[in-house]
């Protein structure tokens, strides 16, 4: 039972590690990692510009976030990781958000189940199925690897995890990992191509590496002319990035 | 249990959005003393729509700042009368408005007036390819208002839009640049075209040497700065990117904003009352009249108001839905067939393809207005023929950037992983060299694609919800079929390094989670024969004719094109009717 106080404990105490690439200056109020910890993944080198404290995810699910994002998007000469990116603090931002709250979804019942086109039709708002999904995974992930928490896989195994929760064929005892899957990409992505006020996309990190300008919202002379790159780098909402 | 009454007025439109708006300065220039409620907040440019924060995807884009909250009010959606509707949960397929200007703020601007043809749908059809051309179970049907007749409403609501364009049909004189399947216009559009964006070059030229004829799409983006008949002032639009789904900060996009509500905010027999959620209609007790509405305000009061008049300017869907909760008309009843009431709906198919070029072709997607870009018509309404073909409808084929919103916006070719490192170098290798070519198909009206009200899901004032039954059908899906063949034709002669389409095949259902388009029609058809409208050609209810309906409810079925400027159209033709025959003689119009 994903619910069991005693589980709850169990994973309470053996606090995830995470990658040193996903370190964040909260996540270093937890344990270091040992040796044996899973090696950062391929040319990671990013660190995230600015220490930020989680107001929605507990230390172990915030490990969770961090390592999940980062295989998502990892880091690497292309362009910036997640982490480098703040997604982490742009979930944790979301999830107190109507977003999270689903303030602005029909959530009244019955709840039934139907196909996939008819959309999510679940009863939790997603800051729930994160809750929920997170402890789903890492409990799914002790039973398979010897005791481990997600965090506390190295990176190929945490793809095999995430290819696992997104294809359906890992499968959760209350909720469908394939939803919680979903909501994780969405943010992950949203996080990573959004305008720096909502937390993510640090210093326009992504729009740099595409090519979007951002919020400058002026291109009256830039219509029609093929083959011309345009030519100055993105703004936030907030002004100039970098 | 009312717990307020209000002094009576002449005239009440309930919603106030693009319909709402003209409603208002049509009657309050009769003279009419005229009250628009309408559900959601104040809003106007400044401050609502603002720079800088107005160009924030997340926000508006993707979470839908300005569209209806379906926590308060949805609907529920099934495909086939067999099954059990769910409610539509999250936004995704259609984008309803909200607030003051409706849907009229975050719309893009795409203008288009309906082939002559498709007002006389049913009639062509059987004239050109006989009557058992006509699927068994489809409800074609002519809408008992002409091209002609309608042309002075359209030309008016182009004026008060600004629209940007190329006439193609002057007078009946075909032109050259514009549209020359269009109908026969009195004028030219009130501005001219806008400037032509990188991708849609490349479509012109292809287009044109495959043989078809593309004009630039007619935008409500003003492309010169432009005072309208009312004295409502537009800025030149700047390609900002920031359009669909937002609103515009330059005064650019034609909105009852920018264009009508500058001088009917000021008009002393107007008043506007926001956060006023109408829930019914009030009938008088031999159902032959209404008395006004009752709606609940913004403390949570139930309140009667009192009108001569009421006026039906909610959207398609709330429209329908509030003469079913009036119980106002026939309700239609799929089983016989008989009932108008949630009769016809229909919606649209769309398609397109996704182009990838090279890197010494860069796109500037970011360059982008609601409605810039290039159009062909050839594959449209019965402007080919569809006797070898077997489906009736078409669809118009469009190389439109609206902007290169990077969450919202990003394609990448087929085979890209979904995530991690395959992925990042994807939309870092394409998302400046990509564009798209689309297809905005017709959907036709079935006896079984319809509306009525759910018997479990309620909203938040206890009242059932809108419960739509609808899927795809073959004769739309060859349809699309058909289209996807000239949108590959023309997608290869763009020449991209690689491109990809994406159309519904036959066994594809209604998708509930993805944009297709807030083009719902129906549900409220017009016409000429009571026993298949529930509105008689002049937008009024059959039988209690002091309620009129506007709005794409009153589509008999959908047509290859963005509906508003045949709803601006409809308002325009509906509000001469009230002015000039009603009002001297208040009852059913001839
Ligand atoms: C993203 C998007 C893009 C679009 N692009 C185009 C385009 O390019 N070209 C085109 O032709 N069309 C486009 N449309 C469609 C266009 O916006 C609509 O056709 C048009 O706004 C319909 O006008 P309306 O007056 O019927 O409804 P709306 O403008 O939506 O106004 C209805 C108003 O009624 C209010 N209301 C509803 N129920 C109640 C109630 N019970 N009590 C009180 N008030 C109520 C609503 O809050 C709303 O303000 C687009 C729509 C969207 C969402
Ligand atoms: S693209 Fe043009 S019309 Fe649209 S919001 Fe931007 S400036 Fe306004």
């Amino acid at each position: 039972m994903p619910h069991d106080n005693a589980r709850r404990g169990f994973l309470r105490h053996s606090i995830a590690i995470v990658p040193v690439a996903a370190l964040s200056g909260a996540a270093c109020t937890q344990e270091t990692p040992p040796a044996s910890a899973a090696p950062p993944p391929a040319g990671a080198s990013a660190v995230p510009s600015a220490a930020y404290s989680p107001a929605f995810f507990h230390a172990p699910e915030w490990a969770f976030i961090q390592a999940a994002v980062a295989r998502l998007i990892p880091a690497d000469d292309t362009g910036p990781g997640a982490i480098e990116a703040g997604v982490p603090e742009f979930i944790d931002r979301q999830m107190d958000a109507s977003f999270g709250h689903a303030a602005i979804w029909y959530m009244q019942g019955p709840f039934v189940d139907s196909p996939p086109e008819f959309g999510y039709q679940g009863k939790l708002p997603p800051r729930d199925v994160y809750r929920a999904g997170i402890e789903a995974c890492d409990a799914y992930c002790k039973n398979t690897f010897s005791g481990k928490t997600f965090a506390q896989l190295d990176a190929s195994q945490q793809d095999q995890v995430l290819k696992g929760l997104e294809s359906g064929e890992v499968k959760f005892d209350n909720l469908s990992a394939k939803t919680f899957f979903g909501f994780l990409l969405q943010n992950t992505k949203e996080g990573y191509l959004s305008d720096p006020i909502h937390g993510g996309n640090k210093n326009a990190g992504s729009w740099k590496m595409i090519g979007f300008p951002g919020a400058r919202a002026d291109f009256a002379d830039w219509v029609g002319r093929p083959g011309v790159r345009y030519p100055l780098p993105p703004v936030s909402i907030n002004g100039p990035q970098g | 249990m009312a717990t307020q009454k209000k002094p009576a007025v002449d005239a009440v439109l309930v919603g106030f959005g693009w319909t709402g708006a003209i409603m208002g300065m049509e009657l309050t220039a009769a003279g009419l003393k005229v009250l628009a409620l309408e559900r959601g907040e104040m809003r106007d440019t400044n401050p609502d729509f603002a720079y800088p924060r107005i160009t924030d995807e997340l926000s508006y884009g993707i979470r839908g700042k300005l569209f209806q909250n379906l926590a308060k009010e949805t609907v529920t959606v099934r495909h086939t009368p067999a099954e059990v509707a769910v409610p539509y949960r999250q936004l995704g397929s259609f984008l309803p408005g909200d607030g003051v200007g409706g849907a009229g703020v975050h719309w893009n601007g795409h203008h288009w007036r309906p082939l002559p043809d498709d007002l006389r749908i049913r009639s062509r059809y059987e004239e050109c390819y006989g009557k058992k051309f006509i699927p068994g179970g489809m409800h074609l049907q002519d809408w008992g208002v002409g091209y002609d007749e309608l042309e002075p409403f359209f030309d008016q609501f182009e004026k008060v839009c600004g629209i940007s364009g190329k006439a193609g049909n002057l007078l009946g004189k075909i032109q050259p640049g514009g549209n020359p399947f269009e109908g026969a216009r009195s004028s030219e559009f009130p501005l001219p075209p806008l400037a032509t964006i990188n991708s849609a070059l490349l479509f012109e030229k292809a287009t044109r040497e495959l043989g078809y004829h593309p004009f630039p799409q007619a935008a409500a983006n003003a492309s010169r700065a432009y005072t309208n008949p009312h004295g409502a002032q537009l800025g030149p639009c700047n390609f900002c990117g920031f359009c669909e789904r937002f609103g515009c900060y330059m005064y650019s996009k034609a909105s009852p904003q920018t264009t009508l509500l500058p001088t009917l905010m000021h008009r002393p027999n107007f008043e506007l009352r926001t956060r006023s959620h109408v829930i019914r209609v009030n009938m008088a007790a031999d159902g032959k009249r209404a008395t006004g509405v009752t709606y609940i305000d913004a403390q949570g009061n139930e309140v009667e108001q009192p009108a001569d008049l009421v006026i039906l300017c909610a959207y398609q869907f709330h429209n329908v839905r509030l003469l079913l909760l009036s119980d106002i008309g026939q309700k239609y009843d799929p089983a016989t067939g008989q009932g108008v009431v949630g009769r016809n709906y229909a919606y649209q198919l769309n398609g397109g393809a996704s182009l990838f070029f090279n890197q010494d072709q860069p796109m500037n997607p970011f360059v982008g207005a609601g409605a810039s870009g290039s159009v062909i018509d050839d594959f449209d309404g019965d402007n080919f023929d569809h006797g070898p073909l077997g489906f009736i409808g078409g669809a118009s084929i469009n190389c439109i950037t609206t902007g290169g919103r990077p969450i919202q916006q990003m394609s990448v070719p087929a085979g890209t992983p979904a995530w991690g490192a395959g992925w990042k170098r994807a939309i870092k290798d394409n998302y400046l060299y990509t564009t798209g070519v689309g297809s905005q198909g017709s959907v036709m009206s079935y006896r079984d694609n319809y509306l009525d009200l759910d018997p479990t899901y309620k909203d938040v004032y206890g009242q059932p919800l809108l419960r739509m039954t609808f899927d795809w059908k073959a004769n739309d899906i060859a349809m699309t079929q058909f289209i996807g063949s000239k949108v590959e034709g023309i997608a290869k002669a763009m020449g991209p390094r690689q491109y990809q389409l994406s159309f519904k095949k036959p066994g594809d259902h209604y998708d509930l989670r993805v944009y297709q388009s807030t083009h719902n029609t129906g549900g409220a058809p017009m016409g000429t024969d009571r026993s298949t409208s529930a509105v008689n050609r002049y937008l009024q209810v059959w039988d209690v004719p002091n309620v009129f309906v506007m709005g794409a409810s009153a589509f008999p079925q959908n047509f290859g094109y963005n509906p508003t400027g045949m709803v601006g159209a409809l308002a325009y033709w509906a509000a001469k009717a009230i002015r000039e025959q009603y009002l001297k003689n208040p009852g059913a119009l001839a």
